[in-house]
């Protein structure tokens, strides 16, 4: 399950950083890391980017990216 | 007094947004331009701190998430915080931290404290990590980083004072030596971070805050839009609100009563003609100044900038201010993201586009929180040709006023179709990618009114400062040109294009020259012309299109390099040829 996936409002836990190095380094650098707790909290229509919340935080990332953050449920 | 301290450099260095900016300010006196959203610091900017007899530099860093960059924005950082490293015992770091986001931040602080340098941590936004529940024990975590830790509000500048009495008490850190190689350092770096943080922070839970509730409203694809139309409506109306009671209750009264008295005095002296005369006052007729027709320097040329423009630059940049410092931007960025990829940008693009409705020459340097040549080059462009700078729409608003509002969303809705046009056929034709949309959104605040209207105040000296010279320049080059029959001349030259394709009198190249110089003069000039509402519209739009002025095309021509500013121009040649003379035909 990846965070293009689930439903918004969900809260999940990162279990792997898919895609390539730069793309991981860029992810932990922001505090998405495997382990971190994310909420969904939109998405846009037509596959625009979704945002989620990690801590105090909110970010905005592509649908690829999305994609490449695997989670699971809690 | 303090040799620890005199010649020292203190370079500010934090993640994108914790407000180094602010700090840097409240620090130096030096103002700078701050914002809610990243990336509003893009160059080395640099100030100086007097403490008694002791004099330091302060560099304030663009913000950067790691000192390894992962894109573009941040090797630039990375390259300045480098070279200070290597300047030995010259340099005090001062890692400014959000406090509401330890965890993130520390890892920064974590990169800084491994490379062994003299450091001082600041908890900056203390107040508002008190307000969504965050507590932190100030003492606990100086203890366990082994340098300084103080708490600051910089946008208020409580805390300030405090960093300043710290300053001689930097140190480096001993938290690493206190542990083993450094190989276990790196692996355990985020279970460290995560220690740390456990035991100095306590989260409150704290239901959803009208700023958390605001913000899912406004991102939300359905409802983001409708706080996006009313968000920009409003925007706009107030902009021509205030903008049009400025000029028309105080501006035009100001020049009517106590200027034209001085001016006719003036031309007086000169019995009412000559050259010298012709060029400070112009034309005079019946013991009439005409501001807009008179083309003198000290008629038309303090008319327009100050009477046409300022007011409106003035109502816009007080909006602007207000949105920038209200963290809306980023998130109108996340909403009409998909939009822009079609035209090969990402959403976050937004934010040059609506700088250069200011001015297109901070609207080109903010081109820099993109992240490809691709992307710069198809924002730069798309700037550059469709989004007229406000000194120009306000002269647009002045003349097409007579026609209604029609004529002037006639002239904008054509600008706006260009845009996407362009923006299509870039996006399918320029080389190279464009990356995703990968940002922090910032958490919405109520700007603080002080700060608002210092950047308010910044930006308007800035305006007077650069346009007023450009201004009278451009009045006077235009006296030049007519008395040397320059305008004549290249008028015929080029009027199988200007009068045969687009349909305008030869006389506009005039205002094409000047264009180069001012787009406001420029459409000033069109007014002797007695040019039709058609006429109007299509000379409005080429003025925007054919050509950046010289502050914007300096600007450009450094972010974008030769060979890329040669096609952006070509561009804006050709597609001013096209669109001009689409309207010709269509209007």
């Amino acid at each position: 399950m990846n965070l293009k996936e689930i439903k918004i409002g969900k809260k999940v836990r990162i279990i792997k950083l898919a895609g390539g190095i730069m793309f991981k380094k860029r992810a932990e650098a922001l505090g998405m890391r495997v382990g971190s707790l994310v909420e969904k909290r939109s998405a846009q229509f037509m596959n625009g980017p979704i945002t989620i919340k990690i801590g105090n935080t909110d970010f905005a990332l592509g649908i690829g990216m999305a994609e490449k953050i695997i989670v699971e449920e809690l | 007094m303090n040799d620890k301290l005199n010649n020292k450099k203190l370079m500010l260095i934090g993640n994108p947004n914790v407000g180094k900016s602010a700090i840097f300010s409240r620090l130096t006196g030096v103002k700078v331009i701050v914002s809610n959203y990243h990336g509003t610091t893009v160059e080395y900017t640099k100030g100086y701190l007097k403490l008694g007899d002791d004099k330091m530099e302060i560099v304030d860093i663009p913000g950067i998430y790691s000192l390894e960059p992962t894109m573009k924005a941040e090797e630039v950082a990375v390259k300045i915080f480098e070279e200070a490293i290597k300047e030995k015992n010259k340099n005090i770091f001062i890692n400014i931290i959000d406090s509401t986001n330890l965890e993130r931040n520390l890892n920064l602080t974590y990169e800084l404290i491994k490379k062994n340098i003299p450091l001082i941590v600041v908890l900056n936004f203390w107040d508002e990590a008190g307000h969504t529940g965050v507590s932190i024990d100030r003492e606990k975590l100086e203890n366990i980083l082994g340098v300084p830790v103080i708490t600051t509000c910089g946008i208020t500048g409580e805390g300030i004072k405090n960093l300043v009495d710290n300053l001689h008490n930097v140190k480096k850190s001993d938290l690493l030596s206190k542990n083993s190689t450094k190989d276990t350092i790196e692996k355990n770096k985020w279970g460290q971070i995560g220690a740390i943080v456990e035991q100095v922070q306590k989260l409150k839970h704290k239901h959803h805050t009208i700023g958390e509730k605001l913000s899912d409203l406004s991102i939300h694809p359905l409802s983001g839009l409708i706080v996006a139309i009313i968000v920009l409506g409003l925007s706009f109306s107030i902009i021509r609100l205030v903008g049009e009671s400025l000029i028309t209750y105080l501006f035009e009264p100001m020049f009517e009563n106590f200027w034209t008295p001085v001016l006719l005095k003036i031309s007086a002296l000169f019995n009412g003609s000559g050259f010298l005369h012709d060029i400070l006052i112009g034309q005079v007729i019946d013991g009439e100044i005409s501001y807009l027709d008179s083309m003198g320097m000290l008629s038309t040329g303090l008319f327009v900038p100050i009477a046409m423009i300022l007011p409106y630059i003035t109502a816009f940049y007080f909006v602007l201010s207000f949105l920038e410092d209200s963290g809306y931007l980023p998130r109108l960025g996340i909403l009409v993201d998909n939009l822009m990829h079609k035209l090969g940008i990402h959403g976050l693009a937004i934010i040059p586009m609506l700088l250069g409705i200011g001015c297109n020459v901070p609207g080109a340097l903010a081109t820099r929180i993109l992240e490809t040549r691709r992307e710069k080059f198809i924002a730069s462009t798309l700037m550059a040709i469709a989004v007229p700078c406000m000194a120009q729409i306000a002269m647009v608003f002045g003349l097409l006023g007579k026609y209604g509002v029609k004529a002037i969303i006639i002239v904008f809705g054509i600008l706006f179709i260009v845009w996407i046009i362009l923006g299509l056929l870039m996006n399918k034709f320029v080389k190279g990618t464009s990356p995703e949309i990968f940002t922090e959104i910032p958490s919405y605040r109520i700007p603080y009114f002080k700060s608002l209207l210092k950047k308010l105040w910044m930006r308007i000296v800035w305006f007077i400062k650069e346009a007023v010279p450009y201004v009278l320049l451009g009045v006077l080059i235009i006296n030049i040109l007519y008395v040397l029959h320059v305008i004549d001349f290249l008028g015929n030259l080029v009027s199988p294009i200007i009068t045969g394709l687009m349909g305008l009198p030869k006389e506009t190249v005039g205002a094409l020259i000047v264009g180069f110089l001012r787009k406001d003069v420029a459409v000033g000039m069109l007014v002797p012309l007695g040019l039709s509402m058609k006429q109007m519209i299509i000379s409005s739009v080429i003025l925007t299109m054919y050509f950046p002025c010289i502050a914007t095309f300096t600007v450009l021509l450094k972010e974008l390099g030769l060979k890329d500013m040669a096609k952006s121009a070509a561009i804006m040649m050709l597609s001013t040829l096209v669109v001009g003379s689409i309207l010709n035909l269509i209007l």
